[in-house]
Formats: structure tokens, C-alpha cells, sequence
């Protein structure tokens, strides 16, 4: 075993890359270890029940809840996208980057201010009523949103942006010689569409709403707000109020599997495809320009998800955040918290994109076969509850830290205590594992786009592997890794479960801060917070948009 | 690049510097570890401070509190463990992460059953678990906790997870009065009879009251207080759209939980810790604890608020606490059992 990996190893082309690649896997997967032994404390006693009454509807409504937001956020983010990258309507060019603006709004702010605006007497039934001449809220029916309906609406409508950038991205990208013929072919629009387009972009939306799913089955917030009990809600039920820790690293690990199944699944079902998209690039087909009720329909069509997933509950953020701040108590804190949501979102970025780099390289050169898996391990942080993820670490980090406490002790007589997990190192760390996914999977569809003859080309100039990557690469990568770094540290400044549980003694995010006031029942305190957040993850956004603009227009 | 790499030195700078661990042990502080929002009892730390000069810092874990504590071992900066309900607090106790403390100020303080007898935990202070009913559409004004199975409230019902503590406890306590197959039958009605999913907290239940959805819920005490005492226009609208019932247990007692305290066991400045919680069972500070956050003290004779003292005399249930957490995990699987959450 040992003088084969030694052998695949000298083989491999980098095997430094290599190394930091297997390096990285191991670190991500060691909060996954640390759960497999948790895990094997259990006696397994809690099964029966669990299995029983439990884990049935668990697993139904996590399948339903999927199942709902996978179709939702598809159409969604796959309509508006064909319609922004092939039609011309009234407001395109608007949409175009407006449509990504709900990936700024946390799934858990969004479900506060739905129930707020949507309760009767919120401002939506008041309104109505009044319209209505209705003094009696009874009088007025609307469905209840603490509901398997009302989770996959608000889930939908705000995490359809995966979809519709990765879906928008590849309609662009499209050959227009392909869809062209369909047309002279006699086919009309909805034909090619469906018969051309969409199969040609399945990849693309495939990840997409992959992306989308996991943050369903992360959420905690929403999900918990709305009544959804879901696994992940299992999970934390089965460790807080059945008390025990090793049942919910068992379900943690057996919804893992889960998945790891799935994932598997999809890249069988979409094996020797892979050359689809990988075609020279072409002519961006020309855009039709839609007329009369078919360009309202499609300015309508656009219209509505930018409202439901951003404009309605920012709007009524910052309607609360306003009110708050004239009335004047706005609190000190908030320029520190919001100061250490950009400091620890900005530091994970930074690894997860230097980590993102020499995992991707290491796919590209390695030729040991022991990348490539590797890297697939390294990214399994995303499917892996926020809290869960934070149990597993919690033991591993606080034992290093204890272990080089208790050994500077011995040696030197130096106090070094929690050095990690009694720092920011723990967040920045939690959040690498968490999304490291994220920036991998966008570097290596920008890899995807550099030709192998480059690096053919720059090797026998004579640079080594590190002057390839940084001297040509690099440069070359930039919209991808813009476009990676941005989505990370967005997720990294919404994340709620791991930065509740592993932030350093006396430090607070913008996160924290909108769940501590939630859980006292003044959500108000919490719209400054909120909005903030909101605020800060818009501009990234946008540059996001841009990015992802550019990087289609000049290839 | 090398504009970028200097810049990258910068940022590492300041984080470095943002990011230092906090030096365990320093003069004249204690740290508070909490799941429970510790801004509600900030002012008692306040007072604390100014009387002390010990400075209180205090993290608000909500979920995995002794886990984390467990985990970080000898080197936790943890001094005081804070936790609602008796089942979290002697969670901690379980998993190791307390030390005994004995105090003759805090033994007087606390009546006995609200104690640990070796010192492991102590109460601060107590809430009682009440039905909010809709001032105009109920008319009754004493009802049994057992009534609210009861057809006449079907699709009028709101709660809370049945997953929550405060209500694992109430459950709890009610398979001691009746037997875990009565239990079974009560947690049944009342799930026939919800409005809708158990879900959120308790000042929802009183809001979907005003809102029509439901006429009667379950909710805590102090919320009432919260609702009613403190300036907030909207939520004042919610606290005086109720009234409150005290539900009573066979024998006329009310369910009653706590908020407790331990002191950690490796905590790095042990006798701040138990000035701490000498001083928050102080008479003032128990006072002060009823006014802030409108909950029943535990020590004897400290004044009630008035807005708690009009909901009515509290009779506390006669089951001891301890006999209640001992049902706890009974009731999580009734719970999932009957599908409460479903």
C-alpha cells in the first residue's frame, strides 16, 4: 500500500499540489471522523424510536421540501434565465443583474419578515382588509405560511439565483449554430427551448440546483421558524432534547450518505457528457425581441421573483431598520459586529479560494489518480449541517489546542491556551470546510475553459508548475475566482449554525446578533442588523454580476 | 502583485490582532456562558459591576453549550454555566462540565428544592407555564392543564415545538401526575385540536390570538410581563388582547420551571463566579430580576412585579423538579410519538 502511493505519488506530475490536496481532504474530513466516533458511542438504543416515529416523517418532509424547491427554484431560475439571455423585453438589461440581488438575503431573515408582512396583522392582510372594509381578521383567510407550502415558497423564491446564474451562464454560452438550425429546422421558440437549449444546459442547471438543494437542507433558521421538521431539524432535536449527541452524529452521518448517494447518482446519470459544453465557443445567438403582452409577460415573469425574493422583504427591512434608527437606539455594537462579519467572511475567502486554487491545479496536472478523489472529498463540507460541522470540529480543535497548551506548559512554561477554537481561527476554519465546494467548483469550470496546450506551452518556455499556475493561470482564472470568491464570502456572512456555536468568547456577527435578538422576541432591534447584512452582501453581488457578465462577453 | 501581497499583511494584521483568544484568567472578571439571550438579565450584570467592579462578559450559546464547554477542558474561559430549564441545567451537571460549590449565602437564599444538595446547581429564578386565552371570544377564566385536550378547542389551539424544553417539562410533569398512557391520550387532543404547526415562541401564540388564527395557547409567564410592561407598541397590542389563565395540575399547583446557574468546572476565576451568583440571589438583585424581566424569584419574600402579580396567585405544583426531569426523555418520545411536531 505504502510503495504504491510512494510510486503514484513521484508519478503524479505536481506532487506538491498533490500533497496540499490530500492535506486539505484530510482536514476537511476530520470533523466527519470526529463524528464517526461520536457516533460509535451510541448504543444505537435510540433507533427503535427513532426509526419508528421519528426519521419517517423526517425523511418524507425532507424529500418533499427538496422535491418542491429543486422544481421551484428550476423554473424559476431557468425561465428567467432563458428569457434575460435570449429575448429582448422591457427591463432586461435591469434584470439581467437584478434577478442574483435574493442570494444578499439570509433564508432566516427572509422567513421573520414573511411571517411579519404575511400574519393578519401584518401589512399585507391589514391593507387588504381595509380595501376590503373587513374589521375582523377572521374574515380574511389566508393560508397558513407555517407550512411544507410555505417553507418551499419562501426557500424557492430565494434561492432560485444558483440556478439562474449557472443556468444564464450556459444559454449564453450556447452555440448558436446549434440553436440556429433547430430554427431553420422548422422548430419554433418552445421547441428549441426544450428540445435544444435546456438538454444542452442540463449540466449546468443540474449544479445549480444542487447548490440550491443543500442550502434547503442546511437551513436551520427557516425550516425551524416555519414548523418544516426536517433531518437536519431531527438531527438537533434527537442531541438537544433526547440528550443524545452520538444519535444525532448517527443520523448526521447516515443523511451524509444520503447525499453522497445522490451526488454519485447524478454524475452516473451524466457521465459522457461531459464534452457538451466543453465545445468551442460561438457566436452568442441573437436575441429576439418580444412584443406587446409577451413582453409584459416576460417583464411580469422577471418581475416576480426579484420582488418575492428581494425587493418585498428588503423593503419592509429597511421600513423597520429606519423606524429603528430614528427613534435612535441604535447600538455601539453593531460597527464592531458588522467590522468582524466582513473580517472573518473576508479571511475564509481568502483560504477557500487559496485552497479552491491548488485543489483545482492539482485535478488539472495530477496524474497519480489520487487528486481527483481527493478533491472530492475535500468538498463535502457543503453538505454538512452547519452544527453538525461545528460539534465535529469542536473536539478535534480543542484537543490540538489542549495538546500544544499542555506541551508549551511542560517545555517552556508558557500559558498558550485556546489558540484555535478560543479564537476567530475556528469561524475562518469552519467556514473554509463549510464552502470550500463552492470555490472549487468554480475554479475548475474556469480551468474548464483554459485549453491543456497552455500549460503545454508554458512548461516548455521553461516555468515549473508554480510559475504556470501563477504567471498564466492565474491571470487567466480571474473572472472564475472573482466570481467563486464572491459567492463564499456571501455564504460565509450568512451563515448562522457554526458561527453561533463556535465564535470566540466575547466576539459577535451580524448574524448573532439578528438571532439573539430574534430569540428575545424583538425582532425590530434586529432590522438594522438584518438590513446590514443585506447591505453588506449586496455589493458583492452585484460585482457578481458583472463578473459573470464579462467573463461570458470576453472569453 | 506585490501591491496585493502587502495588502494581504495588512488584513493579516488586523485580524491577528482581532482574532487573539482572550486571556482566560484576568483580574476582576467572570465569564458567563448562557443559552439563554443574556441582553434580558444584562442590567443585573450591570449591577453587579458597579457594586464589584468585576467585570461580566458573558457569550450567548444557545445550542451545545456543555458540549463546547466539555470540549474546550482545562483551558475553558467558562466561569458560569446559565440555562433555562431544569432539564438543560442538569444536562450540564451530566456531562461533567460543573463543580460543587457550597456558599452559605446561597443556601439561605434558595429553599432546598431549588437547589442541588451538593452545590453541582443552583436556581435563579422561577417561570410558571400558563394558557393565553383571547379576551374576546373565550369566556372561561380557570381551565385545567388536562382541558386543553378538550374537543371544544379543536383547530383553536397554538403552540410551541413539542420539542422545546418548556414543553418536554410540561409534558414531563404531567406524565407524573397522570401516567405515561394519559399523557399519550392528552398530547393526542391537544395535537387534534392546533391551529396551527407547533412552531416559534410563545409571544406568537398571544400575536396569532390578535390575529385570529387561534383563541388559547400555551406560553411562559414573564412573556406576559414582556409583552405588556416593556415600550413597544405592537407587542403591547398582542399582551392586551389575552388574558392568562393559571392552569392547575390535580392538587390546584401551576407548572413551574426554572432558570438556573452552575459554576463551570474549570472556571479560571472561581470566586467571582460565586459572588456573581451571591449577588444575583441578593435580595436586591431578586428584585430587580422580578422587575427586569418580569420572572417570580426564587429567594422568599423578594417583591413580584405587579403586572405578574395580576395574573394571579401562583400555586406551584407539588411535584419536585427533579422527578420532572427524570420523565424528560418520556416525553420527547410521546412527543415524536403522537407526531406533535407533524
Amino acid at each position: 500500500m505504502a510503495t504504491s502511493l510512494l510510486r503514484a505519488f513521484r508519478s503524479s506530475g505536481t506532487p506538491g499540489f498533490t500533497l496540499s490536496t490530500l492535506l486539505i481532504a484530510a482536514i476537511v474530513v476530520s470533523p466527519v471522523v470526529a463524528l464517526v466516533y461520536i457516533a460509535s458511542a451510541g448504543s444505537g438504543d435510540l433507533w427503535p424510536q427513532l426509526t419508528a416515529y421519528v426519521l419517517p416523517s423526517a425523511a418524507a418532509n425532507t424529500a418533499g421540501l427538496l422535491t418542491g424547491v429543486g422544481l421551484l427554484t428550476g423554473i424559476i431560475g431557468v425561465g428567467t434565465a432563458w428569457l434575460v439571455a435570449t429575448a429582448n423585453f422591457p427591463g432586461r438589461r435591469f434584470f439581467d443583474w437584478a434577478l442574483l440581488l435574493p442570494l444578499a438575503i439570509p433564508t432566516y431573515i427572509l422567513a421573520y419578515a414573511y411571517l411579519d408582512l404575511l400574519h393578519p396583522l401584518g401589512p399585507i392582510q391589514s391593507a387588504l382588509r381595509a380595501f376590503l372594509g373587513i374589521s375582523d381578521p377572521r374574515a380574511l383567510h389566508f393560508p397558513e405560511l407555517r407550512s411544507m407550502g410555505g417553507a418551499i415558497f419562501l426557500l424557492g423564491f430565494v434561492l432560485y439565483p444558483y440556478v439562474y446564474l449557472a443556468a444564464r451562464a450556459s444559454f449564453l454560452m450556447q452555440n448558436a449554430a446549434a440553436l440556429e438550425a433547430a430554427r431553420v429546422l422548422g422548430a419554433g421558440r418552445g421547441e428549441v427551448f426544450f428540445r435544444v437549449a435546456l438538454p444542452l444546459a442540463r449540466p449546468a442547471i443540474v449544479i445549480g440546483v444542487t447548490l440550491a438543494l443543500l442550502e434547503a437542507l442546511n437551513d436551520i433558521g427557516a425550516t425551524e421558524f416555519l414548523g418544516v421538521r426536517t433531518l437536519t431539524i431531527a438531527i438537533y432535536s434527537t442531541w438537544l432534547n433526547r440528550s443524545s449527541l452520538p444519535g444525532a452524529a448517527q443520523i448526521s452521518l447516515f443523511m451524509l450518505t444520503l447525499v453522497i448517494l445522490l451526488f454519485l447518482l447524478e454524475r452516473w446519470a451524466r457521465k459522457g457528457q461531459r464534452f457538451v459544453t466543453a465545445g468551442k465557443r460561438a457566436q452568442t445567438p441573437a436575441r429576439t425581441t418580444l412584443r406587446g403582452p409577451k413582453a409584459i409577460a416576460a417583464t411580469l415573469a422577471c418581475a416576480l421573483p426579484l420582488v418575492i425574493g428581494f425587493l418585498a422583504p428588503a423593503a419592509y427591512l429597511a421600513d423597520r431598520a429606519i423606524r429603528k434608527a430614528i427613534s435612535g437606539d441604535i447600538s455601539a455594537a453593531l460597527f464592531r459586529e458588522t467590522a468582524n462579519t466582513i473580517l472573518f467572511a473576508g479571511l475564509a475567502t481568502l483560504a477557500t479560494i487559496l485552497a479552491g486554487i491548488l485543489v483545482a491545479y492539482a485535478i488539472r496536472t495530477d496524474r497519480s489518480g489520487l487528486a481527483a478523489p481527493a478533491s472530492r472529498i475535500a468538498s463535502i463540507g457543503y453538505a454538512i449541517p452547519g452544527t453538525v460541522l461545528a460539534v465535529g470540529l469542536l473536539w478535534p480543535l480543542a484537543s490540538f489546542d489542549n495538546a500544544i497548551d499542555a506541551a508549551f506548559r511542560q517545555w517552556f512554561g508558557i500559558h498558550t491556551g485556546l489558540l484555535i477554537s478560543g479564537s476567530g481561527a475556528a469561524l475562518v476554519l469552519a467556514y473554509t470546510i463549510r464552502f470550500l465546494a463552492v470555490s472549487v467548483n468554480g475554479i475548475e469550470a474556469g480551468y474548464a475553459k483554459i485549453s491543456p496546450s497552455v500549460d503545454h506551452a508554458a512548461r516548455s518556455l521553461g516555468e515549473n508548475s508554480f510559475g504556470t499556475l501563477r504567471k498564466v493561470h492565474l491571470p487567466m482564472l480571474r473572472p472564475a475566482l472573482g466570481g467563486a470568491a464572491i459567492l463564499v464570502f456571501v455564504d460565509c456572512m450568512k451563515e448562522l449554525p457554526a458561527t453561533l456555536m463556535l465564535r470566540p468568547f466575547g466576539v459577535e456577527t451580524l448574524a448573532t446578533h439578528i438571532y439573539a435578538e430574534a430569540v428575545r422576541g424583538t425582532y425590530e432591534d434586529g432590522a438594522i442588523a438584518a438590513i446590514l447584512v443585506v447591505l453588506a452582501g449586496l455589493l458583492p453581488v452585484m460585482l457578481l454580476a458583472r463578473i459573470s457578465r464579462n467573463a461570458i462577453a470576453t472569453p | 502583485m506585490s501591491r496585493f501581497v502587502f495588502s494581504l499583511a495588512i488584513f493579516a494584521a488586523i485580524a491577528a490582532g482581532a482574532m487573539a483568544p482572550l486571556p482566560a484568567h484576568a483580574q476582576g472578571e467572570v465569564n458567563v456562558y448562557t443559552t439563554r439571550e443574556p441582553k434580558l438579565i444584562q442590567p443585573l450584570f450591570d449591577l453587579f459591576t458597579k457594586e464589584t467592579g468585576i467585570k461580566v462578559n458573558s457569550i450567548f450559546i444557545e445550542k451545545g453549550m456543555a458540549e463546547r464547554v466539555a470540549a474546550e477542558g482545562a483551558n475553558s474561559p467558562a466561569d458560569i454555566l446559565m440555562s433555562v430549564d431544569i432539564g438543560n441545567v442538569l444536562d450540564s451537571v451530566a456531562r461533567g462540565v460543573t463543580q460543587s460549590v457550597q456558599s452559605e449565602a446561597l443556601n439561605a437564599a434558595i429553599p432546598a428544592n431549588l437547589r442541588d444538595k451538593d452545590g453541582h446547581w443552583f436556581a435563579l429564578s422561577l417561570r410558571a407555564r400558563l394558557f393565553y386565552v383571547s379576551k374576546d371570544r373565550v369566556k372561561d377564566t380557570a381551565l385545567t392543564y388536562a382541558d386543553l385536550a378538550d374537543p371544544k378547542w379543536k383547530g383553536k389551539v397554538c403552540i410551541r415545538s413539542g420539542q422545546h424544553p418548556y414543553n418536554t417539562a410540561l409534558i414531563a410533569a404531567y406524565i407524573n401526575h397522570y401516567g405515561e398512557e394519559k399523557a399519550e391520550a392528552w398530547l393526542k387532543g391537544i395535537k387534534a385540536n392546533l391551529a396551527r404547526r407547533p412552531a416559534g415562541g410563545d409571544r406568537e401564540v398571544a400575536r396569532d390570538i390578535l390575529g385570529g388564527i387561534c383563541d388559547i395557547g400555551v406560553g411562559n409567564s414573564y412573556y406576559v410581563g414582556l409583552m405588556r410592561g416593556r415600550k413597544n407598541e405592537e407587542q403591547n397590542k398582542w399582551g392586551a388582547a389575552i388574558n392568562v389563565i393559571l392552569p392547575t395540575f390535580p392538587g390546584g399547583g401551576t407548572h413551574v420551571n426554572i432558570s438556573g446557574a452552575s459554576v463551570a468546572k474549570n472556571a479560571p476565576n472561581k470566586a467571582n463566579a460565586i459572588k456573581l451568583l451571591e449577588f444575583l440571589l441578593s435580595p436586591e438583585a431578586q428584585a430587580a430580576y422580578a422587575k427586569v424581566n418580569y420572572e417570580y424569584p426564587v429567594r422568599p419574600g423578594a417583591q413580584i412585579d405587579p403586572i405578574i402579580v395580576a395574573l394571579g396567585t401562583l400555586k406551584t405544583d407539588e411535584i419536585d423538579l427533579r422527578a420532572i426531569a427524570k420523565n424528560r426523555k418520556l416525553a420527547a418520545q410521546l412527543a415524536d410519538k403522537v407526531g406533535f411536531d407533524q
